[in-house]
């Protein structure tokens, strides 16, 4: 199914989203929502060490206080066999998730589960917590990235050899992985350089930071059957984990999806299912558990603190010739950091001969980073962008103009390998410099800077149903968490296929029961894989119907046209039967009417963006003020036009707060000193201009309506696009995040002493 | 966990002295989360929101006075008050959202003890007196002598503030409170100053007191302000004066929210700012 030009009517306008009023009434049942009679609390006990062995627990108190019906620790969870399992854009090694859920001889990070209980009383449940003994050895932690890779760190896993070097490593490390991209000849490429600018630049690790901390019910029962109500961003894979994780087979669960309170990835992994399953198994009854805000903080997985090394080399008139990049990425407690995709999508905007990057996946003693909206691409972008910007400098030309000199066009070759089909890099540009943004004034202590960004975007596995209710209404049937408004986008591109309005398609997510397997919410690939999903389910709809219609006049199917929400006879009479009325007659004509179809997208096509930002800095106290923000981006085409702007405006929000002030902040012992939304600053509304946000829309081929992803890539270009800001207003490059009050005012004062 | 409302000052004060381990309550808004967020139990809560005289703003020949459960959304809402004392409503008007403004009160910010408690600085730049009343019998004593250190007072067992004594203005007559946070709001401050500035008629600084706030176990009194803005017209060495002395009587700690270096050279700035908008303001009168 492929893009075709056409007229639309409901795709690319703005309905009223169908669980809109549940939302702003607080009638949604989010994950910590649901109750069952009998219900029991669980709570985890959590290390207090960065990096400490466990000699010992003792839960014989905790069992014996009264209310308490379960205890586990380690020694309760099974040992999964091994392998991996895919969680859209991360892999899930299954030991390490199990040894990440609950802790065996060691824990590895401030928060790592040690012990969990289940009473019947939250407050019990707690006080059962206190009365665990642990007795740990404390060992020495590291949590830089550099620190980590040398030889004499503190080891977090005896048995971890780094993988893809040669000679083979004989001792053990916390560098799990090397990963390189690379093509050309480097030593030609920057001998040809008339210019050269290599630089260092670090990041700290970043949380999510989604609203809803997690949160589920498990209720296992006698026969081994077992049903779990959560949050999440896909049902089927939280019961994939959990039956890996527990030895099950996948018609022993249910997973049912509740709404969700914000992933942005952080949602693509288990913390509290498989441990509420297991406290359910053995109390006997159903268990529920949630996260407070410092759980969420202490023990999900940020996305990774780095350092990164970027060297460029272009030709006097623009032209790039070579580029070289080293990045660290801390990976947490497991491997699996995101460097794999700062890797390959660092560079990706731009088209250049000569490429050499390598990426280090390293463990550290904070919790196992997790997927964090377009993961590592904002990192890797941060420190090409920032050196994009100095070359432009150097060569006194307008940074849009030698990104658009060097920028991917379709025909050229992506660092990781595919060419390039038609993708909007250049298109964006151009939108960008022209916009009346960045031609407006700036007022003193006021600079502009301007950044570019890429993300893959990924398609995957998508199943929909199409039924058709007897009263013409469709209800439409799908497996994806919505996040970003999908169920709108879904319903509308139904809508579109049949020719009715929006409203009457009602979408719903259902359980892994009732439907087939989906892949999760992420990647951006719902509205483009599940929409692909829907309009073939819809097709298969509209072809049932005209075959119907066909029957009802005893006519051929072939001589049924469909349009605007009815069958219509080519010939003969002309005449016409709507959706209702060949439904109300379905018992009549072979039964009811539903349309199915379960796929696995290609095809995704890459989402580019440019952004550029006003900011005013106060050389006296170092506060960094956004005056003015402007997203550019390709969606290929946005169905719901204000949920793709939603998106483009939230994920440079999520940037900036990156940027500005996001950490994590930690004590000499390696303890999180703010896990909390107080000292882990997240930016509030009033931080934030009224973000403009502007919808390019180059088609992708691969989607009947040319639909891109759009959610992550409006993350990866704030970090630079500010960073450039503050260079332009100040003359001080800031290399190393966040750009925080304090960092900004000894950087200024730096710059200051240096001119003497 | 016992909860008490008593109706009046004296009632309270019973229940506070009877009750083992209680404590005030007034908006609830950092004893809540304190409580949530795993503090030691309390004994009791003292609820003093249903006290009337506790909860009015009053104006009288010798000044204001302020029932130390006044919220901060009252205060600023007030339009006598605000017009005499800017820098304490402001001060106010910044703690914690619109809904917290309907709840946070003027006496548990500055009983709080939080070295950064926003109220205080402002308080104390504005010569304020707190009328305490225990089984003892009432006592007044200077805002900056209630915090002792982090989370501590000089309230003895069943004493509680009862109202803020603010002095009457004089003609030409100002004050002004600035905090850094690294946010616009939703935060806790960094640094704050709080100043109060009277001028003669020919705007010369006659008078003149500064707070400096979260740079410190307590809120100070920048005993030097006086001396260095008294006779001045606010100079540009003046101000440079005053953010030096702010900076050098600032005895902060390094911390999640900032560095000792950082703070001393942000409340020296802020000091001279708000003496600025002070000046500014007092002028206008």
């Amino acid at each position: 199914m492929t893009y075709e030009p056409k007229t639309l009517k409901v795709v690319g306008t703005r309905p009223i989203r169908h669980d809109g009023a549940d939302k702003v009434t607080g009638r949604a049942n989010y994950g910590a929502d649901f109750k069952l009679p009998g219900m029991l609390w669980g709570k985890v006990l959590r290390s207090p060490h960065a990096h400490a062995r466990i000699r010992a627990i003792d839960v014989s108190k905790a069992k014996a206080l009264p209310g308490v019906k379960a205890v586990i620790t380690g020694g309760d969870m099974p040992m999964p066999d091994g392998g991996v399992t895919q969680a859209g854009e991360s892999a899930i090694n299954t030991q390490h998730l199990a040894k990440n859920l609950m802790a065996r001889d060691k824990v590895l990070y401030d928060g790592h589960p040690v012990a969990a209980v289940a009473a019947i009383s939250e407050s019990i449940a707690r006080e059962a917590l206190d009365l665990i003994e642990v007795d740990y050895e404390i060992l020495p932690h590291v949590i830089d990235v550099e620190e980590a890779m040398k030889p004499d760190a503190p080891l977090l896993h005896d048995d971890l050899f780094t993988q893809n070097v040669e000679p083979k490593p004989e001792k053990p490390s916390n560098v799990a992985q090397r990963i390189f991209v690379g093509k050309g000849d480097m030593e030609k490429g920057f001998s040809e350089a008339d210019i050269v600018i290599e630089r260092h630049f670090t990041t700290k690790p970043v949380h999510q930071g989604y609203i809803e901390p997690q949160a589920c019910v498990a209720n296992f029962a006698e026969d081994g059957q077992a049903v779990v109500w959560c949050s999440s961003q896909g049902q089927f894979l939280i019961r994939d984990l959990c039956v890996n994780m527990l030895g099950m087979e996948a018609s022993d669960l249910k997973v049912i999806p509740a709404e969700i309170g914000g992933g942005f990835g952080g949602k693509t992994t288990v913390y509290l299912e498989p441990l509420a399953l297991v406290l359910s198994h053995k109390a006997g009854r159903p268990v529920k558990m949630t996260m407070s805000r410092g759980e969420v903080f202490r023990s999900t997985g940020p996305t990774s603190g780095c350092a990164i090394r970027a060297k460029i080399g272009a030709l006097r008139d623009g032209t790039i010739v070579a580029a070289e990049m080293d990045l660290k990425f801390q990976a947490g407690a497991f491997p699996g950091s995101p460097v794999g995709a700062a890797v390959m999508f660092a560079t990706a905007p731009y088209d250049i001969p000569n490429l050499s990057i390598t990426g280090w996946d390293v463990c550290v003693n904070v919790p196992k980073i997790h997927a964090y909206r377009a993961p590592g691409a904002p990192n890797g972008a941060f420190a090409f962008e920032s050196v994009i910007d100095e070359l432009a400098r150097e060569l006194n030309v307008d940074p849009i103009d030698l990104r658009a000199k060097n920028s991917v066009a379709e025909g050229s070759k992506a660092p990781y390998g595919p060419t390039h089909g038609p993708l909007g890099g250049l298109e964006c540009l151009s939108a960008a410099k022209n916009h009346p943004h960045y031609k407006a004034n700036l007022g003193p202590n006021q600079g502009r800077g301007v950044a570019s960004g890429f993300w893959i975007n990924i398609g995957g596995q998508s199943a929909a149903t199409v039924v058709v209710n007897r009263d013409g209404t469709i209800a439409l049937v799908e497996g994806c968490p919505d996040i970003g408004g999908t169920r709108a986008s879904l319903a509308m591109m139904c809508a579109e296929v049949l020719g009715i309005e929006a409203e009457k398609v009602r979408p719903s997510v259902v359980d892994t029961t009732a439907i087939a397997f989906n892949d999760v919410t992420g990647g951006s690939r719902v509205t483009f894989a599940t929409g692909k999903a829907v309009v073939e389910a819809t097709e298969d709809a509209v072809r049932q119907m005209r075959e119907r219609a066909a029957k009802m006049w005893d006519i051929e199917p072939d001589s049924v046209l469909w349009r605007d929400g009815a069958a219509h006879e080519t010939g003969g009479e002309g005449r016409s039967l709507t959706i209702a009325q060949i439904a109300s007659k379905a018992a009549k004509t072979g039964g009811q009417i539903m349309g199915h179809a379960s796929i696995n997208a290609a095809g995704a096509g890459p989402s580019l963006t440019t952004h550029m930002c006003d900011v005013e800095v106060d050389r006296e106290t170092g506060r960094v003020t956004i005056l003015r923000y402007t997203t550019v981006q390709d969606a290929g085409k946005a169905v719901h036009p204000s949920y793709v702007e939603g998106q483009m405006q939230g994920g440079a929000a999520q940037g900036i707060g990156w940027a500005l002030n996001e950490e994590y902040i930690h004590d000499e012992q390696g303890r999180l000193l703010n896990a909390g939304f107080l000292d882990y600053r997240m930016p509030v509304a009033s931080d934030l201009p009224m973000i403009d946000a502007v919808s390019g829309e180059v088609p992708n081929p691969n989607h009947p309506f040319g639909v891109r992803g759009v959610g992550e890539a409006p993350i990866v270009p704030p970090l630079a696009a500010i960073s450039n800001a503050i260079y332009d207003a100040t003359g001080v490059r800031m290399r190393d995040l966040p750009f925080s009050p304090p960092r900004v005012l000894a950087a200024l004062e730096e710059a200051e002493r240096a001119k003497g | 966990m016992e909860y008490q409302s008593p109706a009046s000052i004296d009632e309270a004060v019973a229940a506070l002295a009877a009750l083992e381990g209680a404590r005030v309550m007034a908006g609830g808004t950092d004893l809540l989360v304190q409580l949530r967020s795993g503090a030691p139990r309390l004994g009791a809560i003292v609820d003093v929101k249903k006290i009337a005289e506790m909860c009015s703003i009053e104006e009288t020949a010798e000044g204001f006075s302020v029932g130390a459960a006044v919220c901060g959304a009252q205060l600023t809402g007030h339009d006598a008050f605000s017009r005499a004392w800017p820098g304490v409503a402001e001060a106010a008007g910044l703690i914690g959202s619109t809904q917290i403004q309907g709840r946070a009160s003027l006496g548990g910010n500055v009983c709080n003890a939080s070295p950064a408690a926003d109220t205080t600085p402002a308080l104390i730049a504005a010569r304020a007196k707190a009328e305490i009343v225990g089984p003892g019998g009432r006592r007044i004593v200077e805002v900056e002598k209630i915090a002792t250190g982090p989370g501590k007072t000089s309230l003895g067992k069943g004493e509680m503030v009862v109202r803020f004594l603010l002095p009457a203005r004089p003609a030409r007559a100002a004050d002004a409170y600035l905090r850094m946070i690294p946010r616009t709001e939703m935060d806790i401050a960094v640094a704050g100053a709080g100043v109060s500035l009277t001028l003669d008629r020919g705007g010369v600084v006659a008078d003149a007191r500064v707070g400096l706030g979260a740079v410190a176990p307590t809120a100070l009194v920048l005993d030097q302000a006086a001396d260095i803005l008294t006779g001045t017209k606010l100079e540009d060495d003046v101000l440079a004066r005053l953010a030096a002395a702010a900076g050098a009587a600032a005895t902060p700690i390094d911390d999640k929210r900032g560095t000792i270096d950082y703070r001393r050279k942000v409340v020296g700035v802020l000091a001279k700012r708000a003496a600025l908008i002070a000046y500014q303001r007092a002028g206008e009168r």
